[in-house]
């Protein structure tokens, strides 16, 4: 078997990346740059029952190593991507991680049931971590039973394995954490961004039209490693790590930090190759440090000094 | 569009704050469609994060070699201005969609209007028409002399207007402003240019046939983000879009909301 290929709850990956939600559309973009099934798999964007324009521009702003999103869900809704997004990527040999996102329970629900019917979706990423919708959304992430009332309504429809992206915009990621796995969420993915703003000198208002906007890249690393380092210990579901992923060393953090696989976001506008081009270091990485099959390394970092004193 | 490492041969100011670069490179054979723009990776590692989208100004296809204009304005344009003659570049080009070239016929005319920074992609764009022999004419405006360039290169192309706000080069006031009381005829007008420029010729010169280069804070300049979306004009849903990077940046005259 390779190095690299990894089996998660519905997602039998040939490796452990995959370009995060969001980052990457519906995947038709990068298709004509390079060929998908190099992929482990695919989170595409998330889907709401209805169609989103989104947010009002500008919805993008630079910040020291990162930027700042407010792109508000825009999706062309359920039933496009059932009928045209999701056909397209059936051509490629790779697992689809459906990314479904609403307002309320009935919303998640809908688009659960429908969405984890199609034939290649192999699992689904509840995001109850948007920062930028206004209409409630965020509470589903920051209230560990909202969060896991939420989880049981979609295992309950959900016909694939289930993951709960997470928010880091919360004073103790590990409740919210270990309340969805109670709930029965079959993995988790952290993290979503940060949220934050950035206001212009000139005209002195906050430089995106929806005022506020999720953190992403490289500046967001070292927070996402912490919450895996937290969490990993205190779960026995696997993590799909992602947070300023540009290297495949920032992959071995990730792993050492306690994560199963790990999605590259905001590098992809960077480098439209990224993705492959880790996944090329990464197998070369590994046969340097002469370490047999990555999953070795999942939760290193803590494995071999493990501290009491954080499992209270 | 190809990612690819590009060598500068040529790098320098020519206007206050505006730099002319010329690189070389594989990718410059795939620029054949005017209005096209380059993302420019500016910086080493991370900072700045995002690629710089900038229009292609002029292309020498048998050279392989593409000249860009740019306003030192922010970090990235600045990071920009102090790279030199030999130094790489990466690009990832050409993206997106050009001025058409066949919206005339032989023998009638454009009306190239260009206001500032927008003012590059009408170059390369005034060239193309010419090579077809369509006849060009150009009104560029600037906010004072010292921020014009290339003005006698579009003379060479054809008849060309230079207007100011502060009336030190040229004709004195907006670019629409002289339209209006010469009344130039043509058949086709292509514009580039602040937002309030070309809002201003949509409204008040009203052109029968017309295209517009729009600009947007972009993330990938791919179509896979959604940073760039402009809403369609007059969509009663609310849910129309385009985006400007991917379907533009040039769209047709009544197609965006300006
Ligand atoms: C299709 C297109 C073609 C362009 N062609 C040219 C050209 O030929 N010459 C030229 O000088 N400029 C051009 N621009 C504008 C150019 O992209 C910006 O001036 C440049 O990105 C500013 O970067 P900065 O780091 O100096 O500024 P900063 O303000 O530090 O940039 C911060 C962020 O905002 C973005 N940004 C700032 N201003 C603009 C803007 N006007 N449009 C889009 N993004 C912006 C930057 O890309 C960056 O992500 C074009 C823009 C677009 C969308
Ligand atoms: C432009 C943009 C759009 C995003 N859209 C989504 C989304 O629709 N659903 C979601 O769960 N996460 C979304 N995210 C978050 C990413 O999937 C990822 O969690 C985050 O950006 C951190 O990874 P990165 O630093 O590699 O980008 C988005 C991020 C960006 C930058
Ligand atoms: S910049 Fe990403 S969709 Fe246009």
């Amino acid at each position: 078997m390779s190095r690299l290929a990894i089996k998660l709850p519905g997602l039998s990956m040939k490796n452990p990346i995959m370009p995060a939600s969001g980052c990457f559309g519906f995947g038709r973009e990068f298709a004509r740059y390079y060929d998908l099934s190099r992929l482990g798999a695919i989170a595409i964007k998330a889907t709401t029952e209805e169609s989103r324009f989104g947010n009002p521009t500008p919805r993008v702003a630079e910040t020291p190593g990162g930027m700042l999103n407010a792109i508000g869900l825009q999706n062309p809704g359920l039933k496009k991507v059932l009928s045209e997004e999701l056909p397209f990527l059936a051509d490629y040999d790779v697992p689809i991680l459906a990314n479904i996102a609403g307002t309320k329970t009935e919303d998640y629900v809908k688009v659960a049931e429908d969405v984890s019917k199609a034939p290649n979706v192999t699992a689904l990423e509840l995001n109850i971590s948007c920062p930028n919708v206004k209409e409630g959304g965020i509470s589903f992430g920051t209230d560990p039973e909202i969060a896991a009332a939420l989880t049981r309504a979609v295992k309950d429809v959900s016909e694939v394995p289930v993951y709960v992206k997470l928010s880091p915009n919360v004073s103790d990621i590990t409740k919210i954490a270990v309340a969805v796995e109670e709930a029965g969420a079959d993995g988790l993915s952290m993290i979503n961004t940060l949220l934050g703003m950035r206001i212009d000198l000139k005209s002195e208002k906050p430089v995106i039209a929806n005022r506020t906007g999720g953190l992403s890249g490289p500046a967001i690393k070292p927070v996402a490693i912490r919450m895996i380092y937290e969490v990993s210990q205190r779960v026995s579901i696997p993590i799909i790590g992602m947070g300023g992923i540009t290297s495949a060393d920032d992959v071995l953090e990730y792993f050492l930090a306690g994560a199963s696989a790990v999605a590259v976001g905001t590098a992809n506008f960077v480098n439209p190759f990224i993705c492959p081009e880790i996944v090329d270091e990464l197998e070369q990485k590994l046969i340097d440090k002469k370490v047999d099959h990555i999953s070795e390394l999942i939760g290193r970092s803590w494995k071999s000094c493990y501290s009491p004193s954080l499992s209270h | 569009m190809i990612k690819e490492w590009t060598t500068i041969l040529h790098q320098e100011q020519i206007a206050d704050k505006i730099y002319e670069l010329t690189f070389e490179g594989e990718l410059v054979e795939r620029m054949t469609a005017p209005g096209q723009f380059l993302h420019i990776r500016v910086g080493e590692q991370y900072m700045p994060l995002l690629r710089r989208p900038i229009s292609i100004c002029d292309v020498d296809l048998e050279q392989k070699q593409c000249t860009i204009l740019y306003r030192s304005e922010g970090e990235g344009t600045r990071l920009l201005s102090k790279k030199r003659v030999g130094d790489s570049l990466d690009i990832l080009g050409p993206l997106g969609n050009g001025f058409p070239l066949d919206a005339l016929q032989e023998g009638e005319t454009a009306l190239l209007i260009g206001g500032g920074i927008g003012v590059p992609p009408l170059y390369y764009l005034s060239r193309k028409l010419v090579e077809r022999n369509i006849r060009v004419k150009h009104v560029l405006g600037f906010a004072s002399k010292k921020d014009a360039f290339y003005i006698d290169r579009f003379n060479q192309l054809g008849e060309t207007t230079v207007t100011t706000i502060d009336g030190t080069l040229g004709y004195q006031g907006f670019v629409t402003d002289y339209v209006l009381k010469e009344n130039p005829e043509y058949d086709v007008l292509y514009t580039c240019g602040p937002t309030p420029m070309m809002k201003a010729i949509e409204e008040q010169l009203n052109p029968a046939r017309a295209y517009y280069s729009f600009e947007e804070r972009m993330g990938c300049g791919i179509g896979a983000c959604f940073a760039c979306v402009c809403p369609v004009k007059e969509d009663p849903t609310g849910t129309e879009y385009r985006k400007v990077c991917s379907d533009g940046p040039v769209f047709p005259q009544g197609v965006i909301q300006l």
